[in-house]
């Protein structure tokens, strides 16, 4: 080690050299003391929330949907749990392969897959989508296995909305079904949103839809501290969900029960009311459909099943499905010339069979008339001529605004949703209805059609059973509601649908009395005699047809011989026992033909159940009656012209 | 007990005291923080790094004992061994991570490019030392090939990290022996107007690296993720920290490498400004304890050593906190004495080892 020769020099220099490194080292530093200054002091509030926002997620926990029970107790939609075998597309490798993987261990058939396919083009971003539901036990313990395997893919415990009862009142009860993008966007405008994360069914239609708010619950929620891959990693704090309450149907499933069955399998609506307080006992649309099949996710063929079948089984047709009433209009009609002062019961006419007005004739069914009718009389022997006089003397007017207050032409309330308002004709009707001037024109020959429940008439069963309900309450008007009472099954607090009534329609009580009677009339001696023969009760009702079907002048309609879809529509209207009424029904049969041969004599069973318990054995027979038992209107002038 | 007392005098002859406290200091630090990172595994890696320190001392103190005239005659052999197996690592290195940077030698694997960051500032010491009376300015250009054959070897590796270090120690020796000042600048603007050519000559995931510096959130689930994630947590830290072992960011994963490259911000998180603060006091110290040691080397090769290896601790420390905080891109480059891992230990032991040995040693040569 000789080098010393010029060391002091380059001592000096190498000294300085390292002053220089030992400066820029603390430059250095500070740059890097100051950045820690920027993060941890100015920026601290930052980035201490991105840092909480990381590490704390908010898991919702879906309550339990509450339950519906008929007036009984008879359970009608009920929760149970359920495994699911889910993937989440969003952390899944791809789907296809996924799906094939998964299918070698657990039975995934071709329609799981087809609903896969058709939820996945629903789903909300970031939604686990089901592939299986239902696992059994040993699939779920053959999954765990494999679980490594399938990233994104999950057995998830659900609780599933159950019908126990099948389709049994399956249009009042309606279904649940996973929530789509509309039903996001109005759960939103409502401020439901935060109640609904984790939700993944909501009410689609009947008392799950209308309810949907009651039978929904309060989400509760899960603060879980998670790891950067989203994985829970420990619960911070939990506030238990608050389950749904709980419904009691005024529904007798009984009742509801004897009614489809008395269906058979015709096309048709029933809807039975307690007249005293409004109460919904029964509420058929026939076919029906089995709710189930909603609940986790209709598969494709099903849902082709439903809406490809011409009776369309999902049609509620008792809410809305409106035909003209044909002749169970009348008792109406009477009673609304009793209280304008048109008429009094004992005014008669002498029907020669015919009515001719403004140069057209508006044919009676019965050839050569009923000779001398008073109001009483017509009612029982369904007297089209004195319908055709009285309309014409109370006026388009005065019916369209009776019966509206009887309740027609407008949507009763009832709680569930897709009411239709009907048609109660009027030239205000007319006018709003059609565009052109021509066609806005009411024609006083309209009013005559009207005054049978023919024209431009059309109701639904709710309607006609409601008006009727509305008359024998002598004018007091009870919302018509499925739903009894709201219970609370956290609480135990009760609420009852409200049965005061909504308004008050001005009837005379002997003018109610009096069309009670003819009613019951109609049932002892009328066209509706052959149906009730032998009842242990007495009832009072009203059979009418309704055309589908325009018969030209001179033509004689012969049921046998049309097409099944072109027959007219059978309808009843009844209420018993006649001095205190506990149930009015009204019945509609599409294509039923008389009123007196098919609706009838299901109104008979339904009586038969709810006044004496009696249980009929199979669907209700038609019943024969003579051709011109009923009214059913023909013109024999050509209609074109209104 | 004679000899123990006689081994501990050998030791502590040679053992330069503040230099020592302050790496058991860091040390200290370092395993907690690394009980922190990986607490949730237990004592595994905790007990492992306790093996790797008590290595990384043996090996110091032998470094310690060994005199720089050893050394210097050990620097060329080193240097012409660690090029040879880094052209190994080219032929018949075996890939992780697409990276080749590992050498298959049967019964273990080494990485080459470690053994350069001791062997590169040795050699070029040498070089100085010996051509000290004769410089000119061709043994500059001599200087600059020995280092940048072992420097494209490792960054085509490719191992950017490494790349740097091993450059950097080279050039600091190379600094140190008097390159003139006008070449200093002449390099800095020539590499400045090259910045674009090598921005081209840089892999995919390099560039996007240093994109991701300027904007992490242009990917904040794939490069930039790294830096967003590691940024809350010192953040989050706040002045005095979240406390030991509560930090958030830490214990839910969600910083990368957590116990390895990226402890800092685990340490950060937990102990706060003030923990950063203490944090780089220590590593002035200690670099200052080594610029002193510098100052007082006896030899050309012992002051070049010396400056180079203590302003390469700079170096690591500062690139680490650096991209760990946001500030530099990200390249592989540990947290000295705090990283969890043996082979950087033992590399920066061999590294103090060989300061102490100049401090130890210089009354010997001056004698």
């Amino acid at each position: 080690m000789g080098n010393f020769h010029n060391d002091e020099g380059d001592l000096s220099r190498f000294r300085f050299r390292l002053g220089i490194a030992a400066l820029l080292l603390l430059l250095a530093f500070g740059l890097l003391l100051g950045r820690f200054v920027w993060l941890q002091v100015i920026q601290h509030d930052f980035y201490r929330t991105r840092a909480e926002d990381n590490r704390i997620a908010l898991i919702p926990i879906v309550p339990n949907r509450g339950v519906i029970v008929d007036r009984n107790g008879v359970v009608l939609a009920r929760n149970f749990s359920a495994y699911t075998l889910e993937i989440m597309p969003s952390q899944a490798a791809p789907l296809d392969e996924t799906i094939d993987a998964l299918a070698e261990i657990i039975d995934i058939q071709g329609k799981d897959r087809k609903r896969f396919k058709r939820l996945l083009d629903e789903a909300k971003n970031f939604e686990s989508i089901p592939i299986r539901t239902r696992l059994t036990d040993e699939e779920v313990a053959k999954f765990s296995a494999h679980r490594y395997r399938f990233p994104g893919v999950e057995v998830k415990a659900r609780l599933f909305r159950q019908y126990p009862e099948n389709t049994l009142a399956a249009h009042a009860i309606g279904y649940i079904s996973r929530i789509n993008t509309k039903e996001k966007e109005s759960i939103e405008q409502a401020g439901h949103s935060a109640n609904y994360k984790g939700t993944e069914h909501i009410g689609k239609v009947g008392l799950e839809a209308n309810y949907e708010f009651e039978l929904h619950g309060k989400t509760g929620h899960e603060q879980v501290e998670v790891g950067a891959d989203g994985r829970p990693i420990r619960v911070l704090s939990q506030k238990p969900a608050t389950p749904g309450n709980n419904l009691k149907l005024t529904l007798d499933t009984g009742l509801q029960a004897v009614a489809e069955q008395a269906f058979g399998n015709r096309r048709g609506s029933l809807t039975a009311i307690d007249p005293r307080n409004g109460a919904v006992l029964a509420l058929v649309s026939s076919p029906a459909f089995d709710p189930n099949l909603f609940v986790d996710g209709i598969r494709f063929d099903d849902w082709d099943d439903l809406n490809n079948n011409p009776d369309k089984p999902m049609l509620n047709r008792a809410i809305y499905s409106t035909h003209p009433p044909g002749s169970t209009f009348k008792p109406l009609m009477a009673l609304g010339a009793l209280t304008v002062g048109k008429r009094t019961p004992n005014q008669s006419i002498a029907d020669p069979g015919y009515f001719n007005f403004g140069g057209r004739r508006f044919m009676d069914d019965k050839v050569g008339g009923h000779g001398s009718v008073d109001m009483f009389k017509s009612i029982v022997v369904s007297c089209n001529t004195y319908y055709y006089t009285l309309a014409s003397d109370m006026g388009i007017d005065n019916i369209a605004r009776f019966m509206g207050d009887l309740g027609l032409g407008r949507r009763s309330g009832i709680d569930i949703p897709g009411e239709a308002t009907g048609i109660l004709p009027s030239p205000q009707w007319k006018e709003s209805r059609f565009k052109k001037r021509e066609q806005q024109k009411w024609y006083s020959g309209e009013t005559i059609s009207v005054g049978i429940g023919q024209g431009y008439n059309a109701y639904s069963t709710l309607h006609m059973a409601h008006a009727l309900a509305n008359i024998l309450n002598y004018g007091k008007v009870f919302r018509p509601h499925l739903v009894q009472t709201i219970t609370n099954p956290t609480t135990g607090e009760v609420r009852t649908i409200e049965s005061e009534p909504v308004r008050q329609v001005a009837l005379k009580t002997e003018h109610v009395d009096f069309i009670k009677r003819a009613m019951a009339g109609v049932v002892k001696s009328g066209t509706g005699a052959r149906a009730f023969a032998g009842a242990a009760y007495e009832s009072g009702g009203k059979t009418g047809t309704a055309q589908v079907f325009s018969l030209k002048g001179g033509q004689k309609y012969v049921a046998g011989q049309l097409k099944e879809r072109l027959r007219d529509h059978s309808w009843y209207v009844a209420f018993a026992p006649v001095d205190n009424p506990q149930i009015v029904v009204a019945v509609m049969v599409e294509n039923g033909g008389f009123g007196a041969a098919s609706a009838a004599p299901i109104a008979r069973q339904v009586f038969d159940y709810h006044l004496t318990g009696k249980r009929a054995a199979g669907a209700a027979p038609e019943v024969n009656v003579p051709e011109d038992a009923d009214a059913s209107a023909s013109e024999e002038d050509d209609n074109e012209t209104h | 007990m004679k000899h123990i007392k006689r081994a501990f005098l050998a030791i502590n002859a040679h053992l330069d005291w503040p230099l020592f406290l302050i790496v058991l200091t860091l040390m200290g630090v370092g395993l907690t923080t690394v009980y922190s990172a990986t607490s949730s595994d237990g004592f595994a890696k905790l007990d492992k790094q306790l093996i790797n320190m008590a290595a990384a001392i043996v090996v110091m103190l032998f470094v310690a004992s060994t005199s720089p005239q050893r050394l210097m005659r050990i620097a060329v052999p080193i240097y012409l061994v660690g090029v040879a197996l880094l052209v190994g690592v080219a032929l018949f290195g075996i890939v992780v991570n697409g990276s080749r940077r590992w050498l298959e030698l049967g019964f273990t694997r080494i990485q080459p490019s470690e053994i350069m960051k001791i062997a590169m500032p040795l050699m070029l010491a040498w070089f100085f030392h010996k051509y000290d009376s004769t410089l000119r300015a061709r043994h500059f250009i001599i200087a600059a090939v020995l280092l940048l054959i072992p420097f494209a070897l490792i960054a085509k590796q490719p191992d950017l990290g490494t790349a740097l270090l091993v450059g950097s120690a080279g050039f600091y020796i190379i600094f140190f022996a008097g390159l003139p000042w006008k070449f200093i600048i002449g390099l800095g603007a020539a590499a400045g107007a090259a910045a674009p050519f090598l921005w081209n000559m840089l892999h995919d995931y390099q560039r996007r690296r240093i994109m991701t510096l300027i904007d992490p959130t242009t990917d904040p689930l794939g490069s930039g993720y790294h830096i967003i994630q590691s940024t809350i947590a010192i953040g989050s830290g706040g002045t005095f920290g979240k406390g030991f072992l509560n930090g958030t960011q830490t214990h839910l994963e969600f910083i990368p490498e957590k116990h390895t490259d990226f402890i800092f911000a685990v340490f950060s998180e937990e102990w706060g400004l003030l923990g950063n603060g203490v944090l780089l006091f220590l590593y002035t110290l200690l670099i200052g304890r080594g610029l002193m040691i510098a100052a007082a080397a006896p030899t050309v090769f012992t002051r070049l050593l010396a400056g180079a290896i203590t302003l390469g601790f700079f170096t690591y420390a500062f690139i680490n906190m650096g991209m760990v905080s946001g500030i530099l891109p990200v390249v592989g480059v540990p947290l000295p004495f705090m990283s969890y891992g043996g082979t950087a230990l033992v590399t920066l032991c061999v590294g103090i080892g060989i300061l102490m040995s100049i401090h130890t040693h210089r009354m010997l040569v001056k004698k």
